[in-house]
């Protein structure tokens, strides 16, 4: 099977997946207990707006029907409107998703640019001094919680040194945006570092005493050619494994440091959707957060087969 | 059935030095029992009442009478801390414990018998996991509501999958192995072979996890606290006293400060004694 073919077999796969996800999307405003409209309109509504607000919504349409109404909306992107802000939820959704996709990556970026030399130093240098330290710090990054961590960082380069802002959101440069991302973002990447750390270290370790590896320098290979060609490579496959399961942790995560900087991200949108029981809002993130998950999934797969040539076409 | 664990009486009497000699062990289990003394025994560690408010004293700093401080409302910072370890512990632990014994139990049916309870395990996983951890635990509390009861259940909802999937695939490995045909030659009944035979062989990788699943269920209910959306304030719990705290982070930093630190302190301590416990399983298991 050529590689196109098994990326569409793999696109064909995420259907049946996707069709459950809307299912229990969907799900989500008729699992609450209580009249949903009343709950968006508070205690204090009139029985008449309630019962007017119910048939907007078409809640008083059969199951099915209203499963099919929501789908044929969410395939045409067509997600309802905010009840907050009276803005349709897509143009919420395309003006706050760039922010968290940019938290996202900025974040992984981090973890990778640190984990790899401290993994591989780690590995190297396996029980010695180096190795210990590396391991131990990596312990506590995983123990902290992100949202303590992240008010220390603001505590410290935002109100004592004043070197970067404090939270909030400066669109007005490209600049000052990148700004605002820094701290959340190291603050997102600790996890994600320190569990790259520990498996870059195991890999190395194990991967050093193959006999290939053995092998290449006694063909004469260089040092740097047989780290980069053999070593890291072959680590590779359990860091990219890693990475796509810590890639969904961080959209997750997102909500809880979006909520800490006031990153006006999807995460946050998220959390002020709950609490303000905007469901039209929740129910659209939580689609937005899922598939954004398949498609890293799918991305993840797609990276294994150029990896290693023996993974299934 | 007796196990054979291949120590012989005198690797069996050098266990205790050579649990000495882990210091991350040690550590760990100095970490965790200190937690659960002050859990167990606040009432006796903590010198103020962590509720009652005085409004004389608000955000004051760190001194000889309130070595962390006192919040917004005045109230002993190190006393809520102390009776937050309650709470806290408890959230780790019965987040941990119970999914590990309905995501186990069911993980042992649908590895051992297959057929519908297998698939329908395997879907609902496949779907279950297209959601970030974090993004499930919010959906659920947003449906159900606030509260301590309602953030548990939410972890239960989530945790009990990872414990299944895990004791199925090594269950899927176990089932046609000689000693398990040899007990339903024998005519064992299946519950025995299931729970006298399976169980023991296939729960060490389920055991491991869970000693990293408290420091997640920890720091997952303290996060959900700090969100507003599990324990409710004014109840003692580390992630909802640092929330009250944001608010005045620019002036009085040790209400957000120490519950923090204690939380981290405890992340810790079971991370070490998870690993140590990882290393103990598999040296028993060669």
């Amino acid at each position: 099977m050529s590689r196109l073919q098994y990326i569409l077999k793999r696109i064909l796969q995420m259907i049946p997946v996707l069709l459950v996800v809307t299912i229990l999307v969907f799900s989500i405003v008729h699992l609450i207990p209580g009249e949903p409209a009343r709950l968006i309109l508070g205690d204090k509504a009139t029985p008449a707006a309630v019962a007017a607000l119910t048939e907007k919504l078409g809640l008083n349409e059969p199951l099915p029907t209203q499963y099919f109404l929501f789908l044929k909306q969410v395939l045409t992107l067509d997600l309802g409107t905010s009840f907050k802000n009276n803005l349709p939820v897509a143009d919420l959704l395309a003006v706050r998703f760039p922010v968290t996709l940019a938290l996202t990556l900025l974040s992984t970026l981090i973890s990778v640019l640190i984990s790899l030399p401290l993994g591989y130093f780690a590995g190297t240098h396996k029980d010695r001094l180096g190795d210990q330290v590396v391991r131990t710090a990596s312990l506590v990054a995983i123990s902290m919680p992100s949202f303590w961590v992240g008010l220390l960082l603001m505590i410290l380069f935002a109100i004592k040194l004043k070197w970067l802002p404090a939270g909030g959101w400066d669109n007005t440069s490209l600049w000052g945006e990148f700004k605002c991302l820094i701290l959340p973002a190291v603050t997102q990447s600790l996890m994600t570092t320190a569990l790259l750390v520990r498996n870059t270290r195991n890999s190395v370790v194990d991967i050093t005493r193959m006999d290939y590896v053995d092998f290449a320098r006694s063909k004469g290979i260089s040092d740097g050619q047989v780290r980069s060609r053999h070593v890291m490579r072959n680590s590779m496959i359990s860091t990219v494994t890693l990475l796509s399961m810590r890639m969904a942790g961080t959209l997750g995560g997102s909500v809880i440091i979006e909520t800490v900087f006031s990153i006006p991200g999807i995460g946050k949108l998220a959390s002020d959707a709950i609490f303000g029981r905007d469901y039209a809002v929740v129910q659209s993130v939580v689609l937005l957060f899922a598939v954004m998950v398949l498609v890293i999934n799918l991305i993840t797969d797609i990276l294994y087969s150029l990896l290693d040539p023996r993974v299934s076409l | 059935m007796k196990r054979y664990n291949g120590a012989s009486p005198l690797q069996k009497r050098s266990r205790i030095p050579g649990f000495l000699a882990k210091p991350s062990l040690v550590v760990g289990t100095v970490i965790v029992v200190l937690v659960v003394i002050m859990a167990i025994f606040p009432q006796f560690i903590a010198p103020y009442d962590p509720i009652e408010t005085n409004t004389l004293i608000q955000n004051a700093a760190p001194s000889a009478e309130h070595i962390f401080g006192t919040d917004f409302y005045g109230r002993d910072v190190f006393s809520r801390v102390v009776w937050g370890a309650r709470i806290d512990l408890l959230i780790g632990v019965l987040g941990t414990v119970v999914p590990f014994f309905i995501g186990g139990i069911i993980g042992l049916l649908a590895g051992y018998y297959g057929g519908v309870l297998d698939s329908i395990l395997m879907r609902v996983t496949d779907v279950m996991m297209a959601f970030p951890f974090t993004i499930l635990v919010i959906t659920i509390m947003a449906i159900l509501g606030k509260g301590t009861m309602n953030l548990f259940i939410a972890l239960w909802l989530v945790g009990w999958m990872s414990y299944a999937k895990l004791v199925r695939s090594e269950v899927l490995v176990l089932k046609d192995s000689e000693f398990i045909q040899a007990a339903r030659v024998a005519g064992f009944s299946d519950a025995r072979i299931l729970f006298r035979h399976l169980l023991p062989n296939v729960i060490s990788s389920a055991v491991v996890f869970a000693a990293s699943d408290v420091v997640m269920c920890m720091l997952t209910g303290a996060s959900m606290s700090f969100l507003g959306l599990g324990v409710q304030p004014p109840t003692p719990e580390w992630g909802s006293i640092l929330n009250e705290g944001r608010n005045f982070i620019t002036f009085a930093w040790w209400t957000t400060f120490f519950p923090g630190l204690f939380l981290a302190i405890s992340g810790v301590g079971f991370s070490l004694l998870g690993d140590g416990l990882t290393d103990f399983l598999r040296t028993k298991g060669r």
